[in-house]
């Protein structure tokens, strides 16, 4: 008996640190969550709000009659197009999603999978454009998007966008970890290349396009560079685009500024309450990677 | 379509002659498949990616201002412009204190975070996401709530607010280069919005650790805290640490966003990226000299990656190394 408690004992002590030790981490994460809050705060605070509340004298923690009208008064304004903003950044956002899936994993499957002579020739050709982020490009992009006509076009804001690299190199490393067994039962069925990739590979790959549409989704919609060189006229701006000229507006609103952020940032809140477990999975796919 | 019979397809010939037949024409049929496939993509990686990078080397032999199509050969007197301007220089030199900077801080933030999370047992999910949550937000909207309320140089901004309870006067965080505030309202943004999204990385990383380790560890007399974490932790953790500290070097190198959103209009603190876009795209519209620097700036990443590419094994798992 008395051999034995020690060795029981000494793991737990190991993995609590004690009561002090963990009183202090409940302090320290609380902490760094408050401050990782307050921005998220400030917005709400500020977009519900009236102007005076936000400029006045003395510290309001909270607008003291809430201004739901705020929302109203942002769509109805005429100087600042935001909802057209709203709308660009939605179509993009679904088009530049859709559209790299597809091209991404049919690329990254023929490349994982079909047998082809020069494939590996092929493959480094994608890869070394991994070499070179597409925002240190900017300016050569720009000079071809500009001599085909594209500037402020829908077409000009997705379609450059779409041949992303990296997503083909990503669906390509998980294909070659996709069980050969499936598409070979398949295969046996009469199932060509196109046939077993429709039926099988793709339904029962959901999790992986799941995990990737997420973080393609956000990374369309909070694209900033690109949409600002191609949005030179008001009517092709993204939401990214209309919330930076406001910072550099004459007048400001502080409380239409922080609404049109709010409303921005919504979609973004969706996609974490439901979908958090695919953007995290999303985030440890890409980030081992880079 | 055609491919999807290619079975049926081969099977009148095969009738005739020998199984050679049948096998080639499913090599052919490979072929097709794989262009298929594959064909979309690489057409559109030729013509934006690869196309754009070959004119823009073109461009930036001649005098192309306004113009993408120039007649005027000029040899390298655009890289030459390029590297003896002093924005140019300057803004190289921006990069290398904002990396200095905000390189470390974030490794060292998001270890920390992961730390906490990775111990914590109670509202653990609950911590995690709160950390997670900024890293959907854009840096153009953080860069408003920054440059608008947190970091507001007027007297409601919540920082000079918070300074002024302790009697301190407001201080013009981005309106004034000296001293040079601005720094932590550029490093601040990209923290919060960065952090989390390495958290996750140690996080998994940190749950990979075999717990025999710390069990031998502490069998060998380390005291857990900073000896365990020194001795056992963060030597498992290099691999992610590297990539981490890889992947924030290359994001700081394209900072834009937050650059352009908070100094708009200041002539300060300009990183390399927002000095292109000036350069391409402002009033001159030197395609010239802004496709030189976008192939200096090309080959200078192109180094990292292939330092990247040396320590981390490029396109390999983590297990080659």
């Amino acid at each position: 008996m008395t051999t034995t408690t020690p060795t029981v004992r000494k793991p737990r002590k190991i993995k609590r640190g004690g009561v002090l030790g963990s009183t202090g981490l409940y302090i320290a994460t609380g902490i760094a969550a408050f401050l990782f809050l307050v921005p998220f705060y400030l917005i709400v605070r500020n977009a519900l709000s009236t102007d005076a509340e936000i400029t006045g004298e003395n510290w309001k923690f909270f607008p003291t009659d809430i201004q739901w009208g705020n929302f109203t008064e942002l769509f109805d304004d005429p100087t600042v197009p935001f909802a057209q903003s709203l709308w660009n950044s939605t179509v993009v956002g679904v088009l530049h999603t859709i559209g790299t899936l597809l091209v991404c994993s049919l690329a990254g499957y023929g490349l994982a999978r079909i047998p082809y002579k020069h494939a590996n020739k092929i493959f480094y050709a994608v890869l070394v454009t991994l070499m070179v982020p597409t925002a240190v490009t900017f300016v050569p992009s720009f000079v071809l998007v500009s001599s085909l006509g594209w500037v402020s076009t829908l077409r000009g804001l997705v379609i450059p966008g779409l041949f992303s690299g990296f997503t083909c190199f990503l669906f390509r490393q998980y294909f070659l970890g996709f069980p050969k067994e499936l598409e070979e039962a398949a295969r046996v069925d009469g199932l060509g290349y196109w046939g077993a990739y429709w039926r099988i590979v793709v339904p029962n790959s959901l999790n992986f396009f799941a995990a990737i549409a997420t973080i393609t989704f956000i990374s369309g919609w909070n694209a900033f560079l690109w949409p600002l060189v191609i949005g030179q006229d008001q009517e092709a701006w993204t939401v990214q685009v209309a919330l930076s000229s406001y910072m550099t507006n004459q007048t400001v609103n502080f409380h239409l500024i922080f609404m049109a952020t709010a409303i921005s940032i919504l979609p973004l809140v969706f996609v974490f309450l439901f979908l958090q477990r695919w953007l995290v999975q999303g985030v440890a796919q890409t980030g081992i990677k880079g | 379509m055609s491919t999807t019979t290619t079975p049926g397809v081969a099977k009148s010939p095969a009738a005739a002659q020998t199984p050679s037949v049948p096998r080639r024409r499913g090599i052919r049929g490979r072929t097709l498949n794989f262009w298929l496939f594959t064909g979309p993509f690489l057409i559109g990686l030729v013509i934006f990616v690869y196309i754009p990078i070959g004119w823009s080397a073109y461009l930036s032999f001649f005098e192309a201002r306004f113009t993408v199509t120039p007649s005027e050969f000029i040899g390298f007197d655009n890289y030459k412009y390029m590297l003896t301007n002093d924005k140019f220089v300057d803004s190289l030199v921006t990069f290398t204190v904002f990396a200095a900077i905000v390189v470390p801080i974030t490794w060292a933030l998001s270890l920390g975070l992961a730390l906490l999370v990775h111990r914590i047992r109670f509202m653990k999910a609950f911590f995690r996401s709160v950390f997670f949550l900024p890293t959907a937000v854009s840096f153009v909207a953080a860069s408003l709530i920054w440059k608008m309320s947190i970091f507001s140089g007027v007297r409601f901004g919540l920082m000079n607010t918070v300074l002024s309870w302790f009697g301190i006067d407001n201080i013009a965080w981005l309106a004034n280069p000296d001293p040079p505030w601005y720094w932590l309202v550029i490093v601040t943004v990209r923290l919060w919005l960065q952090a989390g999204f390495y958290m996750i990385l140690f996080l998994a990383a940190l749950q990979n650790i075999p717990n025999e380790l710390y069990e031998a560890a502490a069998i060998d007399g380390a005291k857990p805290g900073w000896q365990t974490f020194r001795y056992v932790t963060l030597p498992q953790l290099r691999a992610t640490s590297t990539a981490v500290i890889l992947l924030l070097l290359v994001a700081a190198y394209q900072a834009f966003d937050e650059f352009f959103n908070l100094l708009a209009k200041t002539t300060w603190g300009r990183p390399p990226l927002v000095e292109l876009y000036y350069t391409a795209l402002g009033e001159n519209q030197d395609y010239g000299a802004g496709s030189a620097g976008a192939m200096i700036l090309t080959l200078l990443i192109c180094m990292v990656t292939l330092l990247q590419g040396r320590i981390m094994g490029f396109g390999r798992g983590e297990e080659s190394k």
